[in-house]
């Protein structure tokens, strides 16, 4: 069976900003008006008759086994109906088709303290709340496993019975080249240790679920969830219930972040109990409770080596990263290769060597926060870029310039970059912050840092492996004019919803607004993932022009028809349908427009769907990192230091993003200013941390300060100025040339405020957040005349498994493993051995192919052949 | 009782019955002496408007007037609020009108996922009565109270800044606004 | 949503009323002023009075004097922080009053209450399942608190596991900056009334940090009457610029005269101790407020703070910037505007404009 051709993907990437109506113009975004009159209806504000309430009874101990758990108390208890235990769902689920790894209330072993246990349902929550006491743990605690480093010192007990070995989940060891070899040659090797502090999304609305059995029986689930068809996937299989008689309706998220990307114990629980008692069920976590579920960043240590020639540019890097993945699997297994992915599409790395390694720890799981394990790496490689320039006697912004990735070209790790906004990001910052006369030249406790970063528009698989649509959109039209769109897209805060009316209106020539929107319901809308890895806007954007593309269509031929002209004559814009030719006379209203359709072809509805080119890399584990496109931005950050206590102040910063096209200018700046907010947070205080007791004394180990109180985000009083600048360069995979704009902007916030630091005291701070008291201590450091840096001291030694070994485009690669015996193509080391190719060669074909590749946007094809 | 008041003290677990003035219309609740005011007004009167993060004082969502000053409904006990006019985000509209704050923040990005904003929207409504032209520092030092996690707060004061200029120039023509 | 657990409800209308009731119900019984601290503690089940009886009815704590110097218990912190009588030898009041919490906290929240404020500890501003989970610590040794009056013999302090004490911190702004002024308080029982100099009423104890009695009511503040050449100021540390409680607070009050010199100090640092921590002035009185004088007294000022790691920040850093701070507080009332000065301020929230209460 020969393979369907690719769909060809109208974007009217384009399109001249000019003909535009909608798309790129200042609006209110479409449900504007319901958030600021309090009508937006959040899960926890709903209500249904006889609802009842759920709460979570939760392991007081990090690690321990359940020996017997006794509810008799418990149900006995005033207003409480059911009390629900592991027993009850003995079937694991997870986001990950690898990791199903969760229960909705452990079976047999808690493993952090918060892992739900019981779950106590009550016609009150309060009723619910007194209960919780009554039920009887008895337990059996095992040691705790409280960071990386002690999960690999510490193989039994294991955590869980999976993963590579003891307590490591997942290793991982990739080389595009033979990047030792380069290294040896370099000018210089840099050779740099950081450690990335984990910390969580915080999102103001605490994760609540009502789950109901409709009058038909079918199950019925409302939540705070950014993944609904993931949730829907678990619930049908934690419940064992029939998929097609489910549904799951994201409600409006009160922030999401990735915290709310995961399917969650707590929306099993209460689906579940929703079926056994046929009562709605409620559960609204506390924030302590959401600090548990938190999927946040990773914690990670990690060691860049970066050879150089004598200018700076990179010649080969070397990366190694650990990960303490908390208690779950999570998306943990993707966000150990995210630690790798990204370091190629910003700077050209001839030969790169990327090993990953994710432990399990018994804290709460790690998973995706904004940007998605790319920040912590890219924390690491840019404070490095600024090293390297410092070592070097370089301008940080030149050094970057000279060796910007070229567009429509290869990675050495196979990725497919598009077009690239960078360098006008990089000279939108400089010129405005005046870096080129300011860095280097403020006066001591003063000073500017540069960094950039990119990030994905979208990723280029699903979770789990499948053949369809990642985004899908109908559209109903009728006889009012009335039109309806529906995506299963999740408005999380971002604009999802505006963007997919924005892109509708536009090509059927009527206002945003005047879209009747419906997303986020597996029951009505098809299938979206969900609101992650930023895919939402280019995806579903795709969808729905193609979608409208055929309503048009419709709508043209009928009207065409009706008024007597050539359908290539007729337009729609300012809600009519028109003769070009003469468009005040000729032409009708868009529903009379309708009318004539619907006459003409009956009730009607289109569709429109995508999916993401397929990616050039066919090595295992290629599948991370591959985008349609990848945005990109450059942040200036200055700073002031107090040189005695180490205070540390951020007065402004200068973000540029290259955003493609911008669909909504209101919206985008939001997303970048608030991304750049996050950042900002990330960089100075948040932290999630956890505090072990006395060893001798007890084995606790606890989240160190599970409120808002004291995890720290910042308030309006500590947000600097903040210049944006918003960089357009039409992609042409893009809605209209748009690319992601949610969490590429958060990414080079931090490793900007470390250089900036560093220009103004002249200490380097390798790990985050960097506060007032890490300063100190580096200006300690320096004042005794020692290496005037706080970070990690040395990476640990980890046993990495033989790497596959996949050369560069370059390097005659064609994006197979060369040493991957469970690969069709395997080829045996002695066959390899003819391919290889002499120094001299493998150069010139380096140069000849970077030639080529930056001339023609078509290279992968030639590539893969 | 019939002058509205509670009994003193309350009994022990057993509901009170108390005229509540909230966004100007009176209503009679029963609740628990031991309920705060925000969750009399989610629960037993439906409002929920009115958000919660914490219920410990520590985000700000739950913001509501008190007799015109921004308070903390997680904080307040609802019996303590008989005597007292609350205005909550859905008292902000009047005779189908939007407040100007409302307008803005819907127009200028003051509301991304919207959950801060009940919270802001009134507290920036209480700023603006009593300092109808704040300058930059004065709008976050009021807001300061109130986090947000989507917006990076910079559109939140321009849209209170617009809504500033909006009711100056309302008020300016003879208009009333709110 | 956290919600706190049934109590009984007293809204007595005058102060004798509320003495007696306090008397009558003993240490099951509680004093309710604006319950910023009390409700979440509650909800957070550190304690669980059978009874509270709240202040909201009784006028006469709401009420200033005449010459605006003595303060109602039940004044709120927004109403001190604007407080136009105030004259300005006394703003070290307004800037911490103005420095506490948030604006809608500041609206609701009494300075009584700020001055009886509950001691704070990382280990114990905690829900009742995070205690669960560390096995509970002296101050709250049990699921449900404490009973206001727990043996200290009772439980561990993980603080400091060996010592017999609690460490918990006092965190109120208002006390160290107060205590600056020379203020002192009124309290009321059954038995009477009894005024106080304000530094009095703490003891270094993170349980028993208040020496008032548990059914003694704070009734009012008494500021001292505005002296020529009096000048004062408050420093709060803290990581961000609203919400949180002090890391450090630095209340500061001098007498300069025409010359220069010092004729009188008090220097108080909160949130250093169980309770607000007066320095010794000795050093600075009688000499001018020169660098040298600045940098030896803040030297010695560090010297009896004793952070402990249940706060935000390590503790070796506030040590560390103990000395910075209260040195800049003093070059502060010297006159100086250095950019450091300004720097290390910049988190703070301005004063509002002063109003009429
Ligand atoms: C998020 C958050 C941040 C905060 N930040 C700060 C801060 O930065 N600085 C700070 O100082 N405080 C802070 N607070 C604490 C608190 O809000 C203030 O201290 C406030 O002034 C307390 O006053 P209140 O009237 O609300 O006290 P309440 O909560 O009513 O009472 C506090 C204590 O004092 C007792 N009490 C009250 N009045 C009297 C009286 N007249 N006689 C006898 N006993 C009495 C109560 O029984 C109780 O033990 C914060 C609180 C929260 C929730
Ligand atoms: S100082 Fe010790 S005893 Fe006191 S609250 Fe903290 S841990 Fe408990
Ligand atoms: S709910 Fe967070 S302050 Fe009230
Ligand atoms: S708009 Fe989402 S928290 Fe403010």
């Amino acid at each position: 069976m020969s393979k369907p051709e690719p769909k060809k993907v109208i974007t009217h990437h384009d399109k001249d900003p000019d003909e535009l109506r909608v798309i790129g113009r200042p609006r209110r975004r479409v449900d504007g008006r319901a958030k600021v009159t309090g009508q937006t209806v959040f899960a926890d504000d709903m209500k249904l008759p006889r609802m009842v309430h759920a709460k979570i009874v939760r392991s007081p101990h990090p690690h321990a086994a359940i020996r017997s758990i006794d509810v008799t108390a418990a149900l006995q208890a005033p207003g409480v109906l059911l009390v629900l235990t592991g027993a009850d769902m003995p079937i694991p689920y997870g986001i990950l088709p690898v990791s199903q790894d969760e229960h909705p209330l452990c079976p047999d072993v808690a493993r952090f303290v918060g892992d739900p246990v019981a779950a106590v349902i009550a016609e009150t929550e309060e009723a619910a709340d007194a209960a919780m006491p009554l039920v009887a743990i008895e337990w059996e605690p095992l040691t705790t496993v409280a960071s990386a480093e002690e999960a690999l010192s510490t193989p039994e007990p294991r955590i869980h019975e999976y993963g590579d070995d003891g307590n490591v989940h997942k290793r991982i060891a990739l080389q595009f080249g033979d990047v030792e070899e380069s290294l040896g040659k370099s000018v210089h090797v840099f050779e740099d240790v950081f450690f990335y502090e984990g910390n969580t999304h915080l999102p103001i609305e605490q994760h609540a679920t009502l789950a109901a059995r409709d009058g038909d029986g079918k199950l019925v689930v409302w939540s705070s969830t950014q993944t609904p068809h993931y949730l829907h996937r678990a619930l049908a299989k934690a419940l064992d219930f029939p998929a097609h008689q489910v549904r799951v309706i994201a409600t409006p998220n009160g922030g999401g972040f990735g915290g709310k990307s995961d399917p969650f114990n707590h929306e099993v629980v209460a689906a579940k109990a929703a079926l056994v008692l046929d009562r709605p069920v409620k559960i609204c976590l506390t924030r302590e409770e959401v600090f548990y579920c938190h999927r946040g960043r990773h914690p990670v240590k990690m060691r860049f080596r970066t050879g150089t020639d004598a200018d700076g540019n990179i010649t080969a890097m070397d990366l190694e990263t650990l990960l303490d993945g908390g208690a779950y699997g999570s998306y943990g297994v993707a966000s150990t290769f995210y630690t790798g992915a990204l370091q190629t599409v910003t700077y050209e790395i001839p030969r790169y060597r990327f090993r990953a390694c994710r432990t399990f720890t018994n804290k709460p799981p790690c998973g995706p926060k904004r940007g998605h394990g790319t920040v912590q790496p890219r924390f690491g490689q840019e404070v490095q870029l600024d090293k390297i320039a410092v070592a070097v006697g370089k301008n940080p912004a030149d050094l970057r310039l000279q060796q910007l990735c070229k567009p429509d070209t290869l990675t050495a790790n196979y990725l497919t970059v598009g077009t690239i906004g960078l360098r006008q990001c990089i000279d939108a910052v400089v010129d405005g912050s005046s870096f080129r006369d300011r860095w280097q030249k403020l006066p001591e406790g003063r000073g500017l840092g540069i960094a950039c970063s990119s990030y994905l528009c979208g990723a280029g698989l699903p979770i789990y492996w499948n053949a369809m649509p990642h985004s899908g959109v109908q559209l109903r039209l009728d006889r009012m004019g009335a039109v309806t769109a529906f995506c299963g897209a999740t408005e999380i805060g971002q604009g999802s919803d505006d963007v997919l009316a924005a892109c509708v209106a536009e090509v059927l020539g009527i206002a945003a607004d005047d879209i009747h929107i419906r997303t986020g319901a597996t029951d009505t809308t098809p299938i979206d993932l969900g609101s992650y890895s930023s895919r939402v806007t280019l995806m579903m954007g795709n969808a729905a022009i193609e979608a409208a593309e055929r309503a048009k269509t419709l709508l043209v031929g009928a009207a065409a028809r009706k008024l007597g002209i050539p359908p290539s004559r007729i337009a729609l814009a300012d809600r009519r349908v028109f003769d070009v030719e003469d468009p005040e006379k000729v032409g009708m209203s868009f529903r009379d427009a309708c009318c004539a359709a619907e006459a003409e072809h009956g009730t009607l509805g289109t569709v429109g769907s995508y999916a993401p080119p397929r990616s050039p890399a066919r090595f295992k584990g290629g599948g991370v990192g591959p985008s349609p496109t990848y945005s990109y931005s450059a942040a200036v950050v200055e700073v002031e230091v107090d040189p005695v206590t180490g205070w540390l102040h951020v007065p402004k910063i200068w973000i540029a993003h290259d955003v493609g096209r911008s669909l909504n200018p209101v919206l985008v700046r939001g997303q970048v200013e608030g991304s750049v907010y996050m950042g900002l947070g990330e960089a100075i205080m948040e932290e999630q941390v956890f505090r072990r007791l006395p060893a001798k004394m007890s084995n606790a180990a606890v989240h160190k300060f599970p409120s808002m109180l004291e995890y720290k985000s910042p308030t309006s009083l500590d947000m600097p100025e903040i210049v944006t600048y918003v960089i357009e360069d039409p992609d042409p995979k893009g809605p209209f040339g748009a690319k992601e704009v949610g969490q590429g902007p958060l990414l080079p916030i931090m490793p900007a405020v470390a250089n900036a630091v560093f220009d103004a005291v002249g200490v380097r701070i390798d790990e985050t957040p960097i506060t007032a008291e890490k300063i100190a201590r580096a200006l300690d450091l320096r004042d005794k005349g020692k290496d005037a840096r706080v970070g990690p001291k040395a990476f640990p030694s980890i046993d990495w498994p033989e790497g596959l070994e996949v050369p560069p485009p370059w390097e005659g690669g064609d994006g197979r493993a060369t040493n991957d015996p469970k690969a069709k193509h395997y080829r045996a080391p002695e066959e390899r051995g003819q391919e290889m190719m002499s120094d001299a060669a493998r150069q010139k074909a380096t140069a000849a192919q970077r030639a080529s590749q930056s001339k023609s946007g078509r290279v992968s094809k030639e590539v893969r052949s | 009782m019939n002058d509205g008041s509670p009994p003193d003290p309350t009994p022990l677990g057993r509901k009170l019955l108390m005229e509540l003035h909230v966004n100007g219309e009176t209503q009679e609740v029963a609740f628990l002496p031991h309920e705060t005011l925000l969750e009399v007004l989610r629960e037993r009167m439906d409002l929920p408007g009115t958000k919660h993060g914490c219920e410990l004082g520590e985000c700000g969502a739950c913001a509501v007037l008190v007799d015109g000053r921004p308070e903390l409904s997680c904080l307040r006990l609802a019996i303590e609020c008989g005597d007292a006019e609350v205005t909550t985000v859905e008292g902000l509209i009047r005779d189908g009108q939007l407040d100007p704050i409302q307008e803005a923040f819907a127009d200028l990005g003051g509301a991304q996922c919207g959950y801060c904003t009940p919270g802001i929207l009134v507290t920036a409504r209480a700023l603006l009565d009593e300092n109808p032209s704040p300058d930059r520092d004065e709008i976050a030092e009021a807001l300061s109270g109130n986090l947000c996690r989507c917006t990076g707060y910079l559109q939140i004061f321009e849209s209170v800044e617009e809504a500033a200029r909006v009711g100056a120039a309302s008020s300016a023509t003879g208009e009333v606004t709110s | 949503m956290m919600r706190c657990r049934p109590f009984r409800y007293h809204a007595p209308r005058t102060v004798a009323e509320a003495a007696k009731i306090l008397r009558g119900e003993g240490p099951d019984a509680m004093v309710l002023a604006g319950g910023t601290d009390v409700i979440p503690n509650l909800k957070r089940k550190q304690f669980a009075p059978r009874t509270l009886v709240a202040l909201r009815r009784i006028g006469e704590l709401r009420t200033a004097s005449d010459d605006g110097l003595t303060l109602g218990a039940a004044t709120t912190l927004d109403a001190i922080a604007r407080h136009a009588a105030l004259p300005e030898a006394h703003r070290a009041a307004r800037i911490a009053a103005s420095k506490v919490a948030t604006p809608q906290i500041r609206n609701r929240g009494t300075i009584g209450g700020n001055l009886c404020l509950d001691t704070r500890c990382t280990y114990y501003d905690q829900s009742a399942e995070w205690r669960q989970a560390i096995d509970f610590c002296k101050k709250a040794p049990g699921p449900h608190g404490t009973a206001i009056e727990t043996p200290v013999e009772q439980g561990i302090c993980w603080v400091a596991p060996g010592s017999p004490r609690c460490w918990a911190v006092s965190s109120t702004d208002a006390a160290p900056a107060l205590i600056a002024l020379g203020a002192e308080v009124t309290l009321v029982s059954a038995d009477g009334e009894r005024t106080i100099p304000l530094t009095d009423l703490y003891a270094d104890d993170g349980m028993a940090f208040l020496t008032k009695k548990r059914d003694e009511l704070l009734t009012a503040v008494r500021l001292p009457a505005a002296v020529e050449g009096w000048r004062s100021t408050y420093w709060k540390l803290r990581r961000r610029g609203a919400f949180d409680f002090p890391i450090l607070g630095v209340g500061a009050a001098l007498k300069l005269d025409a010359g220069g010199t010092v004729e009188a100090a008090r220097v108080v640092l909160g949130a250093v101790a169980s309770r607000p921590l007066p320095v010794d002035t000795s050093g600075l009185v009688g000499g001018p407020l020169s660098d040298e004088a600045i940098d030896a007294f803040a030297a010695k000022a560090a010297g009896p703070a004793k952070p402990l790691d249940n706060t935000d920040f390590t503790l070796h850093w506030r040590k560390r910037v103990v000395r910075a701070w209260v040195a800049g507080a003093l070059r502060e009332l010297r006159g100086d505007d250095s950019e450091e000065a300004s720097l290390l301020s910049r988190s703070a929230a301005r004063i509002p404009e002063p109003l009429s209460v």
